[in-house]
């Protein structure tokens, strides 16, 4: 039988298919690649953390230079606070600037602050240290729990807004215009309905920008410092996870390396559970549209 | 071009207003001219969006008490009209309007004049049957009255099942009023729309194509609704089934390329139009 001339000659056809092997084995590659570090940090946590993670770790104090144990349950703690406190300064400012931005802002305007915000996503978190270590660390003569709190909270700030300006955008028109039509003033129509609607995507913005700077160590270096005792007043410097991993990985014991990669670990348990929180409120909203 | 001539120099508002003789041959003709409290005085509304005129030089006197049918093709200005009537415009940005709108003798652009009061009274259903999706069924009739400020949970009770019954859906959703309003069907759903509005009791009631999105059945129920509904309020009704107009409305007007072409009672329209244009889309020539 005579090969059909539509067919491709065999070693073209062989060729080819040895060409979309290849492409496909890179591209198999790169997704690999992006995942992998993932993996790898999953990894050297757990075999390097795990094993330092015991009861003590959570409930005691670092021990004083020189002597073995102790934990750091004053950095989880301290950590948790920083973290509220972020969100006492970023959810309200992030929350109704996305509003106004979503609601109520011109255009101009609009562009305006959309750039301020995009610029601010992209300053380092260095230079927000530095900057709130000005404003409210020299006029107090002293690190404190504020200042850290406060640096946290600014950074979050763009994150938010801008995550509310998307999910507020999204509501359907005709939501704010039935809600219009019931004689319901604007405000009351933006809070209630528009908000009421949104709530879960603003919700899962704000975990994800507590997420983002759960693990910031840059500006709190500035202005939490960091602490080897239970804080027992907010105008005096704190001690976070971020900044106690920092103390003693470049530390020159072995023992407080061993701490160090355990509060990693639990560092990185934290963060990952915000994100899976994350990941539940976002399917719940897509069943329930 | 104005239906009504004579209404340039009438005097501002005297109540009931009343429907004058008009010039022979001019369309209003058609008009009753006995004495009838009018629901709309409107004069001369013209309104733009930016640079493009939506509408042109309307006046139109709309009756209380009556359901009245705005008709026309796609993009004629019905749409426009219709929500201009409960400043529904007001945030879009770039729309500006000329001319005088009058709800019950009382001037619903004029200065001081609050968009939401004006909402009260004039309420609106949509095309698209749209309940508040976190809301449930009760919450759905009773947020208009909540958020202007009513707690009392006996008068509440009371307007919930009075809402739900003048939208003839009180036997379907009695035992339901807990599940969520988006779990009723799409007929369902619009009648809740219409509940949701009657519970604010509003003098008026507009509905934007209500029945568009809806099957015939379903359709049939909010017609026979809306035939319930003229003996309480004033209803106006844009439509594009020309069929649904003929059916259930007293006063029809048609609107093409952003004016008013003709207004007269129903049946005259549809079966001795006096402008060649409304009859061709009557017809169905055109449109």
């Amino acid at each position: 039988m005579e090969a059909s001339p539509y067919l491709p000659s065999p070693e073209y056809a062989r060729w080819r298919k040895w060409k979309s092997a290849a492409v496909t084995g890179v591209l198999v590659m790169c997704a690999l690649a992006v995942i992998a570090p993932l993996f790898i940090i999953i990894y050297f946590l757990l075999a390097r953390g795990y094993s330092s993670l015991d009861w003590s770790f959570f409930t005691q104090l670092p021990k004083p230079t020189g002597e073995v144990g102790g934990g750091m349950a004053n950095a989880i703690v301290g950590t948790m606070t920083l973290l509220a406190m972020a969100a006492v300064v970023g959810v309200p400012f992030g929350v109704f600037g996305g509003i106004y931005l979503a609601e109520y802002g011109s255009d101009r305007a609009n562009d305006w602050l959309r750039f301020a915000a995009d610029v601010l996503n992209g300053v380092p978190s260095i230079v927000w240290g530095m900057v709130v270590y000005l404003i409210l660390v020299v006029p107090f003569k002293t690190f404190s729990a504020y200042a850290g709190g406060v640096a946290l909270g600014l950074i979050m700030v763009p994150l938010v807004m801008r995550t509310t300006e998307e999910v507020l955008v999204l509501v359907p028109q005709s939501y704010r215009e039935a809600a219009l039509a019931l004689g319901i003033a604007r405000w009351k129509v933006i809070l209630v309905i528009v908000v009421r609607t949104a709530l879960k995507g603003i919700a899962t913005g704000v975990i994800v920008a507590l997420a983002r700077i759960a693990g910031e160590t840059a500006p709190l270096l500035f202005t939490a410092l960091g602490n080897s005792f239970w804080n027992h007043n907010l105008k005096e410097p704190i001690s976070a996870l971020p900044l106690q991993i920092f103390a003693y990985a470049i530390s020159p014991y072995d023992d407080w390396h061993r701490q160090a990669w355990a509060g990693a670990l639990v560092l990185m348990a934290l963060i990952l559970a915000l994100n899976i929180t994350v990941r539940v409120l976002s399917r719940d909203r897509q069943s329930t549209r | 071009m104005s239906i009504l001539p004579e209404t340039a120099q009438a005097p501002a508002s005297v109540e009931p207003i009343r429907v004058s003789a008009t010039p022979a041959g001019a369309p209003a003709a058609n008009l009753p001219i006995e004495a009838e409290e009018i629901a709309f005085d409107i004069r001369n509304f013209s309104m733009w969006y930016g640079q493009r005129q939506a509408l042109q030089d309307v006046t139109i006197k709309i009756a209380a008490r009556k359901v009245t049918a705005i008709i026309g093709p796609s993009g004629c200005g019905k749409s426009t009209f219709i929500r201009a009537l409960n400043r529904m415009h007001d945030l879009t940005p770039g729309t500006r309007l000329e001319g005088s709108l009058k709800h019950f003798g009382d001037d619903l652009y004029g200065p001081g004049v609050e968009a939401a009061v004006v909402r009260r009274r004039v309420g609106m259903v949509f095309q698209k049957s749209n309940p508040f999706p976190t809301m449930s069924i009760a919450d759905n009739v009773l947020v208009g009255l909540r958020l202007n400020g009513l707690h009392d949970r006996a008068v509440l009770q009371a307007r919930l099942e009075e809402s739900l019954r003048m939208a003839a859906l009180w036997d379907e959703v009695k035992d339901l009023l807990n599940r969520p309003g988006t779990s009723l069907s799409g007929g369902q759903q619009q009648r809740l729309c219409i509940a949701r509005s009657l519970a604010v009791q509003p003098e008026t009631l507009l509905m934007d194509e209500p029945c568009s999105a809806l099957d015939p059945i379903a359709t049939a129920k909010i017609e026979e609704l809306i035939q319930t509904l003229r003996e309480k309020y004033t209803l106006v009704i844009v439509t594009h089934n020309m069929q649904q107009a003929a059916r259930c409305s007293d006063r029809t007007a048609f609107f093409y390329m952003g004016r008013l072409i003709e207004y007269g009672e129903t049946r005259n329209i549809f079966t001795s139009p006096s402008n060649p244009q409304t009859e061709a889309y009557v017809s169905g020539r055109f449109g």
